[in-house]
This record gives C-alpha cells, structure tokens and sequence, in this order.
C-alpha cells in the first residue's frame, strides 16, 4: 500500500493521451488504475458512503414507492396507485399549504435577499463600529428556528412587546392578536424567519462583494457614475454567482422550512399558515397517514429538486 | 468580524484620488451610523425583551403585561424550567447527541474526503456531487422511512437512533466540503511521506488530518450549531420526553407551561446558550464554513 502519491499529479497523464491511443490499453488502465488504490481506501470510501445510502438515498426512494399506498404504518401498504395525488388536488389544506410555501418563498426570499443585500453594501467598507453591526445583524442566525419562533412568540404575545410598543406610539389601532389572526398569522410567522435568515444572506454577499473588481467602480465613479448607478451597473452584475446560490438555497431552505412555525403555530389558526412540510408531518406522525404524506414530500422533493440540481452544476463547476 | 480588507487606504493623495475616495467612503459618513444604530438595536431587541420577559416573576407578569420593563428581578422562571421543565436532562440530551454527532460526521466524511481527494477512484466527482445531494434533499422525503427503518432496527426512541441520522443526512455536505479543502494540500507533502515509506494510513493521520485542522474547526463549529438547533429529526426518531433535546422539550414544555412567560423566555434563553457561546469562540471559522460553495 505504498503507491499513493500519483493522485494530483499523475491525473494529466492518464487523461492526456490522444484518442487512437486510447482505445487498445483502456480497460487494462482502469483496471490498473483500480489497484493502484489501497484497499484501505476503498474502506474509508466505502463506510461513509454506504452510511448514507442506507440512511439517506435508501429511505428517499422508499418514500416514493410508499407514495402510491395507503398505509397506517400497522397493518401492511396497500398499493393505491395515484389516488394520493389525486386526493391531494382536491384536499383545500394542501392547496393553502402549497400557495402559503409560494407566499413563503417569495416573501421570506425577497426580504431576506433585499434587506441582507443592503445591509451587506452598508457594511462592506470596514470602520469604526461596522463589526459590532455585523454581528448584531448575525447573532439571530446562531439561535435555532425552534428557539427563533418561541422568541417571536413572546414578542408577538396579545399584551407583548410589539403591541405594547404600538400602544407607546399611539398606533392602538394597528394592534392585533398576531399569532390567532387567520390573514396575518402567516406573515408573522414570515417576519421571524426573516429576522434569522438575513445575517446568512448579508455574510454570502459580504463575502461576494470582497471579490468585486473595485477598480471597475471606482473608473465608473471618475466617469461620473453616482452611487445608485455604479452599484446596479457595475457591482450587481459582478454578484451574479452569489445570487445563484443564495436564489437556489432560499428556496431549498423555504421548501424544508419547518421548525418555526410547529413552534409558533404548528399550522394554525385554522390551517391558514400551514406549509408543505408542516402539513405533511402532520399527516405523517399526527394523523397516521403515511402513504399521503408519502405523497406530500414527493411534491416537495419534485419542487426542489430544480434548485437542487442548480446548487449542484454551479459546485460542480467550482470543482473544475 | 470577518477579515474584510476591500478598502487600499494608502493611496497616492492626488485631488482626484481624494475626491473618488471621498466619495466611496461611505463607512466614514455619519449617515451610516444614524441608520446602522436603529437597525441593529431593532435587530437585538427580541433578544433583550425575551431576556427582560425571563428574569421577571410570573406575578409581575400577569399584573404588568409582557410588554412591560422589568422592575425587579426574579430568576423564578430560570429555577422552574430546570426544575419543572426538565431542562438539565433535554440539555444533557442535546449535548451527548450533538458531541456524538459531531464527532462521526466529521470522523465519516474525513475518510472519504481523503479518498476521493487523494486517490485515482473511478467517478469520484459523481461520488462527490451524488453525496452532496443526498444532504440537499428535503429532509421532508425521508422522515416516514427513516422512522420505520429505527422502528425495525429497534433503535427507535434511543439518542443512538438520532445520533446515527444527524449524521447520515449531514456526511454528504462535510465530505464535500473536506474535499475541496484536502486536494488543495501541497503535492509535495505526500511525497515526501511516500519516500519516507509512509502508508496510506499513516499518512492519513500523521499529515492530512493536523493539516486540515482549520476546515474541521470550521465544520465543526458549523455541525455543532446545526445538530444542537435541530428539531424535526427528534420529533422524527423520538417519542418519549425523557429523551428530547432542549428544542423539543421546549416546545413540549409550552404546553405545560403556555402561561408562563418568564419560563418559557428563561428556557428559550437557555437554549439559545451554547450555540452562541459557539459561535462567539469560533465566528471566523463558523463565518467561513457558512461561505463554503458560494466563492466564485
């Protein structure tokens, strides 16, 4: 098991040669190629990866052939083809949960993007105090969803902070029972997650405003370009690759979004904030309905899995 | 908080320099502060009324409102969610999983990063990208499995059971991570190492491990905080109280306690805790794991 330097190096050369050469010694090569990794290696592949079939890849496609069943997790499935689909077009709580992920993707994307993004040219140029409003706007990422919508619970209480604060301000008529107002549960629920999720957004884009060309702004500024004008013609085209993976990682988190509003609402006031992934472990552990809520992450998976494909051709790009 | 170095200060003083200079400053500018000061006390007061909400007693409470400002301080609510609530033993939960789960990501996804990184294995980028994906799916799509497949194991309802998944749905993501930091590693290390007769084992442990200290420290700071704050998978694999994390005793003890303010903000607040203690000894590590797979 000495030979193992040849990784990096040695690459090129197996690669390189010019095809009518290859075809001859190609199997001989990957063969070769094969042994020349210790087994020891093929160990410390193997564990892992077998680790997350059984625990990952092998459940996912046991939630799909369990989609087409009805099943109470007692007695045996109960193969019912796409009758879980068809039921789910028809079922008004899945609809609302589906237009509130909508609302959540748009609203709790948008937000988060606009407001992370501004804070983020605000506080791009170091100076005196910028640090400490960088980790205030950051320090809610560290606190989990749970914790966050328990939080906004107090917060968002009848006679709690923000009611009492509108009372200070004389704005008695804008107060409201947060939580239980079927029309405003769910944006209040929208503005907790957003509070979190804003540091996250703000750091991708500090990150990706340090590798911004300055030079570029600062000729458009000799030029006489005003501020306004540099940053949507010169900085936000430069962001273009921060913006993929924040768009494909908003929706992927908005489609997984699940512990802050079990914590704040678990669903309620009469469905009205359910999402798809509440809905579907409600179904699943509260009412016992596997095969349906089978089906229900099988929606979810289908609307992920464009962003998740995005995510992956944009890393696999960064591999090269 | 992070090293941000955009600004190149010492610039030839010549009046047009000065000029542009002057005008992409906007940290030097008093406008900053006037609008940065309000935001980032907005931004902090839900933490500082849930710690005020805390450290009152439930009588000021119910006669005051919640909204109210402290006039004394009680650490009645602190005393009744450890003692009523359960917290020590949902705390000592979270911590066995947490420190476990850390522990085996980062041992698992190591190893392979360290094969797929250094070694000619046939489609390792297919590997790679195949693993990362598997911690992109939505979790939504594997809870009624997972939770059959702990029932039939007969680990359901053990911190074993939960450990294990963390660490199954999380492998994916820190192997990546890993590679991309291991195949980086100056070639003539390893050959050095070979010459001396070092194997692949050896050379494993004796050079790439204390090599990779900071991306680990990165990847742990980052897993600390993810397992400590998760959620679903525990309502998933769990069912008895006894065994809950601190986010679901949490929410368990809302029903116990839904009136009480000051216990339900005493236990938030504890909760709350360890992560950011986490995250204030290792923000530049915990900041750079955030930013993996987003640099151009």
């Amino acid at each position: 098991m000495a030979v193992e330097a040849p990784s990096r190096t040695e690459e090129p050369r197996t690669a390189s040669p010019p095809a009518p050469q290859r075809a001859p010694g190609f199997g001989a090569r990957i063969l070769s190629r094969l042994r020349r990794v210790p087994l020891l290696i093929w160990l410390f592949l193997l564990v892992p990866v077998v680790f997350e079939v059984f625990w990952v890849f092998w459940p996912a496609l046991n939630s799909f052939s369990l989609s087409v069943t009805r099943w109470d997790g007692i007695t045996p499935a109960e193969p019912v083809g796409i009758q879980n689909f068809v039921d789910l077009w028809a079922d008004p709580i899945f609809r609302t949960a589906l237009e509130n992920n909508v609302i959540w993707i748009i609203g709790f994307g948008g937000l988060s993007v606009v407001i992370g993004l501004a804070l983020a040219v605000a506080l791009n140029r170091p100076g005196p105090m910028v640090g400490l409003y960088r980790s205030a706007i950051f320090l809610p990422m560290v606190v989990s969803l749970a914790v966050t919508g328990l939080f906004w619970r107090v917060m968002y209480a009848p006679d709690g902070p923000i009611n009492a604060s509108l009372g200070l301000v004389g704005l008695e008529s804008w107060q409201r029972q947060w939580l239980a107002d079927p029309d405003l549960a769910l944006y209040a629920v929208l503005i907790a997650a957003v509070w979190r999720q804003v540091g996250y957004i703000m750091v991708l884009y500090l990150a990706g405003l340090k590798s911004c060309d300055e030079s570029l702004e600062e000729a458009a500024a000799v030029d006489g370009a005003n501020a306004w004008t540099r940053f949507w013609r010169i900085v936000m085209p430069q962001l273009k690759g921060v913006h993929t993976v924040v768009f494909a990682v908003t929706v992927i988190d908005s489609l997984r979004t699940f512990d802050i509003v079990w914590a704040m609402t678990r669903g309620g006031p009469y469905n009205e904030t359910q999402l798809l992934s509440t809905y579907m472990f409600q179904q699943a552990f509260t009412t016992g309905n596997l095969g349906y809520a089978s089906a229900i992450s099988v929606v979810i998976f289908a609307l992920a899995i464009g962003f998740i494909i995005t995510y992956l051709v944009r890393q696999s790009r960064n591999e090269d | 908080m992070t090293s941000t170095t955009t600004t190149t200060t010492s610039s030839p003083p010549t009046a047009r320099a000065r000029q542009v200079r002057r005008r992409r400053r906007p940290a030097r500018s008093p406008w900053l502060h006037v609008a940065m000061v309000p935001i980032s006390l907005l931004w902090i007061s839900p933490i500082v009324f849930v710690g005020f909400v805390s450290i009152r007693s439930f009588d000021d409470i119910a006669t005051r409102g919640i909204g109210a400002l402290p006039a004394s301080i009680s650490f009645e609510g602190f005393v009744t969610a450890f003692e009523g609530g359960g917290l020590w033993r949902a705390l000592g939960n979270s911590i066995v999983v947490t420190a476990g789960g850390v522990f085996l990501s980062l041992a698992l996804s190591a190893v392979a990063a360290y094969a797929l990184s250094r070694f000619q294995i046939p489609l390792r980028k297919t590997i790679l990208l195949t693993m990362l994906a598997g911690n992109l799916l939505p979790p939504q799509i594997l809870l009624v499995p997972v939770s059959a497949i702990t029932d039939s194991l007969g680990i359901y309802d053990t911190l074993f059971a939960l450990t294990i998944v963390q660490v199954g749905f999380g492998i994916g993501f820190y192997t990546f991570v890993l590679y991309g930091f291991m195949r980086n590693l100056p070639d003539e290390v390893f050959e050095a190492a070979r010459i001396d007769g070092a194997g692949a084992g050896k050379i494993f442990w004796a050079i790439v491990l204390p090599l990779s200290r900071p991306s680990m420290a990165a990847l742990g700071a980052l897993s600390t905080t993810w397992i400590f704050n998760d959620l679903i998978w525990a309502m998933t694999v769990l069912r008895t109280e006894d065994k809950f994390p601190i986010t679901a005793q949490l929410l368990n003890m809302m029903g116990g306690f839904g009136s009480s303010w000051n216990v339900i903000a005493a236990g938030a607040l504890v909760a709350a805790i360890p992560t950011a203690v986490v995250f204030f000894i290792f923000q530049k590590q915990f900041v750079s794991g955030l930013l993996v797979g987003t640099d151009k």
